[in-house]
């Protein structure tokens, strides 16, 4: 019997067969992967995932793919950093950040998705693959395509910044630049989705693509000594990404790996897109529709998919949510860099602002183990601190001008 | 004859209005709604549309100036 037992729709519950489809025939809701847990509980132990790779295919019983040709062989598996700057300076005891800004071939998490996604596709006997990005989703299906000798379509909006139209035409794929705005495209793809027999990683490959989520969950817990964290913040784009952590971590008490799950979920968006975290926030269960403008555009989905389920998981976890202005994420990836030595893209700027926003609240304790998840790296979006980060000390090339410009101690400490 | 399916949202002052009915009456389309959850000042309805390509994109057209927005079945795809 394979672990995947079936799709099933997460509204009504009907079940289909693990192909490529995403949408539910009776209702149109969206389906998921549904697992044999029984079964996976006999096969899995902490012993077989500790002498697993050193990648996220360690928790492979845990994930929506057959065989183990993996495509990605080396994403996931990020270190988990006990961040104790950070911590004192917000005043948390224990505080750790999920380091995905060196995942492994992208430098993001979406390296996580796509490398389950394609996996599943090359199964499933696709031989060409296609996205609709504006960043880091592109950059990893452009990449893992070409390692896996895979055609790759990326659709981008005709208005894309010059810097991320090159990070995807390195890989050589079809960039397809659409005249039109973000709805147009978004529509486009849509209907390309569903005329042609491509595997379109966040459409009809969605069910599989969202699961390698999950493995932030699974490492978190492991790196901790197989302990749940008390407190973790998320950002929130199409809010796949908290409700898949919060999957992932009940599967583990599924399987026997865990006990409990006692984890707070907490969600973190930017103002100027912030549907779900301004529904949550109103005590709403349904969110309405935004136009984003915001600098954390990884993160700018007006009319996220997963919105809802997002609210139902962070309430059932009596978790929170919130959002900080841009301002704020300047300030939180400054904060980050400046105290761990992490260099965030503004998603993580928006996740250390919330952090800070829910610690001041007395949301988060002093004393509860808190996780916050970083999600990519800074250097994608250089552009959001280029006016925050000062300029160097330019001097004269002699001892003179240095000595007179830096008061040094005898340690080298001092100041300019 | 194309199917195709989409994630319509009412505007608050149409929520009592039957703008789903009155679309079908006014474009050659045939309207099956699967899923909806409409409340007092928010509604939504998850639609398949049988017709004519072009005559479904004159029933869309037709609900975006009733108020209406539109999307796809999966809402936001371009991430």
């Amino acid at each position: 019997m394979s672990k995947m037992k079936a799709l099933v729709c997460r509204e009504c519950g009907k079940e289909y067969p693990t192909k490529a489809i995403h949408v539910c025939e009776m209702c149109f809701g969206p389906l998921e992967v549904k697992y044999n847990y029984d079964e996976i509980k006999q096969a899995i132990s902490r012993k077989k995932i500790e002498d697993g790779p050193d990648s996220m295919w360690r928790y492979l019983d845990l994930l929506p793919v057959e065989g183990t040709n993996f495509v990605g062989p080396h994403a996931g598996f990020t270190p988990l950093v006990r961040a104790k700057n950070l911590g004192a300076y917000l005043g948390i005891d224990e505080l750790y950040i999920k380091n995905d800004t060196v995942n492994h071939p992208t430098l993001s998490f979406k390296d996580r998705v796509v490398a389950v996604a394609l996996t599943r596709a090359r199964e499933l006997g696709f031989e060409t693959v296609a996205c609709a990005s504006t960043g880091n989703l592109a950059n990893s299906v452009s990449a893992h395509a070409a390692s896996a000798n895979l055609h790759c379509y990326v659709f981008i909006p005709g208005d894309l910044e010059a810097a991320k139209v090159l990070g995807n035409l390195i890989y050589k794929p079809h960039v397809v630049e659409v005249e039109g705005n973000y709805d147009d495209v978004n529509r486009l793809c849509s209907e390309i989705a569903g005329e042609h027999g491509w595997a379109f990683v966040n459409i009809n490959i969605r069910p599989y693509y969202a699961e390698g989520s999950k493995t932030l969950a699974f490492e978190t817990v492991e790196q901790l000594g197989w302990k749940t964290p008390d407190q973790v913040v998320i950002p929130m784009a199409s809010g796949s990404l908290l409700t898949k952590i919060w999957k992932g971590l009940h599967e583990m008490k599924y399987v026997g790996l865990i006990d409990d799950v006692r984890t707070k979920i907490n969600g973190a968006q930017a103002e100027g897109c912030s549907p779900i975290s301004t529904a949550f926030k109103a005590g709403r269960d349904f969110f309405k529709p935004v136009k984003p403008k915001t600098i954390a555009k990884s993160l700018a989905i007006g009319n996220p998919a997963d919105g809802y389920y997002a609210l139902k998981a962070t309430a059932e976890s009596k978790g929170s949510m919130d959002m900080v202005t841009d301002e704020e994420v300047v300030e939180g990836i400054q904060l980050l860099a400046q105290t761990e030595g992490i260099f965030a893209e503004t998603a993580g700027g928006v996740t250390i602002g919330v952090l800070k926003k829910l610690v001041k609240q007395g949301i988060i304790k002093k004393n509860e183990v808190t996780v916050a998840y970083i999600t990519g790296n800074g250097l994608k979006t250089q552009e959001a601190v280029i006016d925050a980060v000062g300029r160097p000390t330019r001097i004269q090339p002699s001892l003179v001008a240095f000595e007179k410009n830096f008061k040094l101690g005898k340690n080298g400490g001092g100041d300019s | 004859m194309a199917h195709l399916r989409f994630h319509i949202r009412f505007p608050e002052e149409g929520i009592r209005q039957p703008i789903i009915y009155q679309i079908g009456r006014e474009y050659n389309v045939v309207t099956d709604v699967r899923r909806a959850d409409v409340r007092d000042t928010t509604g939504w309805a998850d639609v398949e549309f049988t017709g004519d390509t072009a005559e479904i994109e004159r029933a869309l057209e037709g609900l975006r100036k009733k108020g209406c927005s539109v999307d796809p079945i999966e809402l936001n795809v371009v991430e």
